[in-house]
């Protein structure tokens, strides 16, 4: 039984400290919509996608209702979809469209999916598709998109490197009347989950039952404020009270995920323990760590009170959760969270910091903006560095970066809602040209040969 | 099936009977109630059982979330698992 200060704790973490479920992901697998040709197969998906996710947005509201706890975004992440459009790859717009189509007529904010795994190499039909995404992108509002070019156990796929840095360039000058936002809604992985229930990463994988409630949880803000009650704490003694906050949350997202999945017809998947961060004051990750002791985030000692936040917050997690999954971590998308902001605003945050911080937390260098005039092969750079990151680390990391189009340092983007604004940050004006154009493969670290 | 009714606010006459009053309008019946003052603060926790209210639990929240703003308090209904999830390992 829980006591009358446990009820008042948690109406308190609703109320003044944004404890929320950041979002309720059904996954949903099209791989039985394939037909002989483009126009059926995008017929089949739109029909499959809004039976499937027809009462995802009412459940949610029921459940946040029932529990007093908002529940934010309604979201549906499907099979990736060059796997649906093998045949016939230059129509896979049209598979795009109707994924686009149904997730307005469901009223849900995401649909995440437009996919590709070319983690050890690029097949042509893979090759053709990702050619695609950047219009698919500008010509959609919902649709997210996502591609895998490494992996611990392949090594790097450095000519999808490559064309992933022209994608992205391609996806912001495409949108340029809106800041380039196409690059937002677009993800460069290494070692993806098949499980995630954030956008814009998240796809369904192929090891996926048919239709999957992937949670992700939140809650910088209660974590903040619960150290905000231990000024004077050691770091032993902050990473545990970090853990027994962690496990609180995450219990909430277990309990609306097992609930989600029941009403849903759908299996239970995982609950993501991700630290999300929202644009809004007090729920923000930069500030969980400006409260640990470092001034601005992005000073020497991030890395360090990152690391400890993230690996705290997985112990609680992992205790609260029968099943645990998707990118669990803190996530530092720059334009989402308003510490990080402001410490780009300052320049006390550097793109190389972001870098290290990748080391030790999901996901990635997520939410950046830099320079319109950053070539796609500096952009394909940063994003080698990062899958190299994720490589050895036998982790996930992320590149979610937008080539502004027209601005340049001291200048700003602003996407509204959960994406936010950014200040554009400066990348190293050398060129990287030449280790990308050489092609290939990065191969395998020696410590993948597990077997 | 229990839910916890929380009130939360500057004290105030009738908070009590207002609340329960409306309730039990709603079928709803108190099992366990207590409450106490800090200073100004009111705040009263109550473990009512839903089972014969009609309609669903969402919308009786929703309802006392709007009965809370005319009497200048905050109430909230919960589902008690969210709770016992929460504060339990």
């Amino acid at each position: 039984m829980f006591s009358n200060n446990d009820v008042l704790e948690t109406i308190a973490m609703v109320e003044k400290e944004h404890l929320d479920i950041r979002t309720i992901t059904m996954g949903i697998s099209l791989l039985g919509c394939i037909r002989d040709s483009a126009e059926e197969t995008a017929r089949k998906v739109y029909d499959l996608v809004c039976k499937k996710a027809e009462n995802i947005v009412k459940t949610a509201r029921d459940l946040s209702g029932e529990y007093g706890i908002p529940i934010v975004n309604k979201r549906v992440s499907v099979t990736p979809v060059s796997l649906l459009c093998a045949a016939f790859p230059e129509k896979a717009p049209l598979i795009g469209k109707a994924l686009d189509d149904a997730a307005e007529t469901l009223g849900i904010d995401f649909l995440g999916g437009y996919s590709a795994l070319v983690h050890k190499a690029t097949a042509d039909y893979e090759r053709k598709f990702i050619r695609t995404i950047p219009e698919v992108l500008a010509t959609t509002k919902r649709l997210c998109s996502s591609v895998n070019v490494g992996s611990t156990k392949s090594g790097i796929n450095m000519e999808a490197v490559k064309m992933m840095g022209e994608a992205f360039k391609e996806a912001a000058l495409l949108t340029k009347d809106q800041d380039g936002i196409g690059a937002a809604k677009l993800v460069a992985f290494c070692n993806a989950v098949e499980d995630n229930p954030f956008m814009a990463g998240a796809f369904h994988g192929v090891g996926e039952a048919d239709t999957v409630v992937n949670v992700g949880v939140s809650g910088p803000g209660v974590v903040k404020h619960a150290l905000e009650k231990i000024p004077e704490a050691d770091l032993t003694e902050a990473a545990e009270m970090i853990k027994r906050t962690a496990f609180k949350i995450t219990r909430a997202g277990q309990l609306v995920a097992k609930e989600a999945a029941r009403r849903l017809n759908a299996q239970f998947g995982i609950v993501d323990l991700s630290l999300a961060p929202t644009p809004a004051m007090g729920d923000s990750v930069a500030q969980i760590l400006e409260e640990l002791g470092i001034e601005c985030v992005g000073g020497h000692g991030t890395t360090a009170a990152l690391a400890m936040l993230n690996d705290a917050v997985k112990k609680g997690g992992v205790m609260a959760s029968s099943r645990v999954g998707g990118l669990s971590g803190a996530f530092i998308p720059v334009s989402e969270d308003i510490g990080m902001i402001r410490a780009a605003e300052k320049g006390a945050i550097t793109l190389d910091k972001l870098e290290a911080m990748t080391c030790v937390c999901s996901v990635g260098l997520d939410m950046i903006a830099i320079p319109g005039d950053t070539p796609a092969t500096t952009i394909a750079a940063i994003i080698a560095d990062e899958a190299a990151i994720g490589m050895i680390n036998q982790k996930t990391t992320a590149v979610r970066i937008i080539p502004a189009p027209g601005k340049d340092v001291g200048d700003e983007v602003s996407f509204g809602g959960l994406l936010g604004r950014a200040p554009i940050m400066p990348v190293h004006k050398t060129d990287s040209s030449k280790l990308i154009n050489r092609g290939g493969n990065i191969p395998a670290p020696i410590h993948s040969f597990k077997n | 099936m229990r839910a916890v009714v929380t009130v939360t606010g500057k004290d105030n006459k009738g908070i009590i009977a207002k609340v329960s009053g409306f309730l039990s309008e709603k079928g709803a019946n108190i099992e366990d109630i207590s409450q106490t003052i800090l200073g100004e603060y009111f705040a009263m926790i109550m473990i009512v059982d839903v089972s014969a209210v009609e309609q669903e639990l969402s919308a009786l929240a929703a309802e006392c979330a709007e009965l809370g703003k005319q009497i200048g308090m905050s109430i909230y209904v919960q589902h008690e698992d969210i709770f016992n999830a929460m504060h339990n390992v």
